[in-house]
């Protein structure tokens, strides 16, 4: 009765999905941004998960896309960091309205 | 064993120079700049010339890694990108600290998208994309002092960051409703419900940002014009042309049976590219900006060939990147000669170019009207083809919308080439030694102008080569 189905975490992950885009959308700070992007990830993460232990738990194929994602997420984080601290060498700042030259 | 070795040889080729590069980087001897390139484009030859040999179409590792010779001939395409855009970098390059590492992270992306092309699983589909979109930010902030290029660089990877998150909430849905990640699995899977119509948005949206297709092609402009001249040109040609060799593929093959979902779609998508890409154009000032949202609108029209679902949508879409590699490259080798040697970079800076260097001016005249579509050029039997698949559909209004928007096209092309031309400028730029390796480029990439769309021979070999849908 009280069990915990897969549409339950789905809407957890779908939430975190949005949580993430809409941080990714109002926050000004470069880091916020991509603290957005990881929560993005990590819901990937959550459905991969759910998806391979609820419905196919014959074969782990999802387990090891996710194991995949969180590597690429901290290379990712890895460069995005050395850009960011290059940027701020020049401007000084990292809030993104700082760093607005090029526009349309 | 021995089959591993030969169906990946184009990724083991490059992995090789890779590692070539890194050891010359940690080894005790200086090179000096001159030398590191010249070997660099030798290596880059000669890769390019090893595409040709020992094609065999193949499966390995658990079908997740394909091979045939199409997918030979789409690398081949973009191994030629490449060694064009390491030849019109000499000039860049040779007064820069990190060449080793330009050459690393340029291929590094480059091997990313084979195996991206390669691809026969989402895993690796997705490795691949990622491969190639990391080191591109590192070296969109290859001009390390400049502030323009860190903040291209940033928009880069967040934009990128952003449309991978797209494309994997997409990846992990269709997951969800078939149970595979296997590419032709998956499309024995497909039924048409809810859920996988909303993965396939979302899967279109995340292929949408890295073509960069009009709702999601905000961040093209200001990258272009921050990134380095070189890197620039990589963007809008090899990494925009690898993620459509493969887009065609997935909608081809995978998708087929959602294909009157997607069609119109792409039917939107390509109009309101073309549209805002060519407006867009018109009022732009500065050179890379205006390519930038030239090869925008370019991609309209590709997306225009892309939805006539037939075996001409696939041959014309090779096509004509095969045309866009010579003449979009043609005009970047101009720029990059200029921006590096005078950094102007407006189009007031170009008025009277035909005075003081007439080589150039005729290679950017000779690109620019191939970009456009003018008769004798390539470019006209490009966007030809991609017009004729449209035209399969029966819809007419759209391929009225497509043919006017050619003529938008012309006008801001034809500025350009007025400024060349005709205009007078007091200061105009002066005459500029261009360095043997360039010229080498830019007569490639006029020959090419001429040749692919006068011989017919080579429509023909695509053709027979491409799939069908």
């Amino acid at each position: 009765m009280n069990q915990i189905t897969i549409t339950h975490i789905l809407f957890v992950s779908t939430a975190l999905f949005f949580i993430g885009m809409y941080g990714l959308f109002t926050r000004r700070n470069m880091i916020t941004m991509l603290m957005s992007v990881e929560l993005i990830l990590n819901s990937v993460n959550i459905n991969f998960v759910a998806f391979n232990k609820y419905l196919y738990p014959q074969n782990l194929d999802g387990i090891f896309f996710t194991i995949f994602i969180i590597t690429i997420a901290a290379a990712e984080a890895a460069v995005a960091i050395s850009i960011i601290i290059n940027l701020y060498r020049s401007h000084q700042s990292i809030d993104v309205d700082d760093a607005s030259e090029m526009k349309y | 064993m021995n089959e591993i070795l030969i169906l990946m040889k184009s990724e083991w080729v490059l992995l090789l120079i890779i590692i070539i590069f890194l050891f010359i980087k940690v080894g005790s001897t200086e090179w000096k700049n001159e030398n590191l390139l010249y070997l660099a484009n030798i290596l880059l030859l000669i890769n390019f010339i090893l595409g040709f040999v020992l094609n065999t179409d193949g499966i390995i590792f658990d079908e997740m890694f394909k091979t045939n010779s199409l997918i030979c001939l789409e690398k081949n395409i973009l191994n030629l990108g490449t060694l064009l855009i390491s030849l019109q970098s000499y000039h860049w390059l040779k007064n820069h600290k990190h060449v080793a590492e330009f050459y690393m992270l340029l291929l590094s992306t480059l091997l990313g998208m084979f195996f991206m092309i390669s691809s026969n699983n989402l895993l690796m589909f997705y490795l691949g994309l990622e491969l190639s979109t990391i080191p591109l930010a590192a070296l969109a902030n290859f001009d390390l002092h400049k502030r323009q290029s860190s903040e291209a660089a940033f928009k880069l990877i967040i934009s990128s960051a952003l449309s991978s998150g797209l494309l994997l909430f997409g990846i992990s849905l269709l997951y969800g409703t078939s149970g595979t990640l296997n590419l032709s699995e998956i499309s024995q899977h497909l039924n048409g419900s809810n859920l996988q119509l909303f993965a396939f948005i979302l899967l279109l949206a995340g292929f949408a940002f890295k073509i960069s297709a009009v709702p999601f092609h905000l961040w093209t402009a200001d990258v272009y014009e921050g990134s380095p001249v070189a890197v620039t040109s990589y963007l809008s040609v090899i990494s925009k042309g690898a993620v459509l060799f493969v887009f065609v593929s997935v909608l081809y093959t995978v998708f087929k049976s959602l294909g009157i979902a997607w069609q119109n779609m792409l039917i939107l998508l390509s109009v309101l590219t073309m549209i805002i890409g060519n407006l867009f154009a018109i009022r732009q000032n500065n050179i890379k900006r205006l390519l930038a949202y030239s090869s925008i609108a370019q991609v309209g029209f590709i997306l225009a060939g892309i939805s006539g679902c037939s075996q001409l949508g696939t041959t014309s879409v090779i096509y004509f990147i095969l045309i866009y590699v010579f003449s979009n490259l043609g005009a970047f080798g101009v720029v990059s000669i200029i921006s590096s040697t005078t950094g102007k970079e407006t189009i007031s800076d170009y008025k009277g170019l035909y005075k003081s260097n007439p080589f150039l001016s005729w290679t950017i005249t000779i690109a620019l009207f191939s970009l456009a579509g003018i008769p004798p050029t390539a470019g006209f039997f490009g966007k030809f083809f991609l017009i004729m698949s449209a035209a399969q559909n029966g819809n007419y209004l759209f391929i009225s919308i497509a043919a006017l928007n050619m003529v938008i096209s012309l006008y801001y092309y034809l500025i350009l080439v007025k400024a060349i031309f005709m205009d007078k400028n007091e200061q105009a730029i002066e005459k500029i030694h261009v360095p043997i390796l360039p010229k080498i480029a830019m007569l490639i990439c006029t020959a090419g102008i001429i040749i692919v769309g006068l011989y017919g021979e080579i429509y023909e070999y695509i053709f027979k080569l491409s799939f069908g849908y």
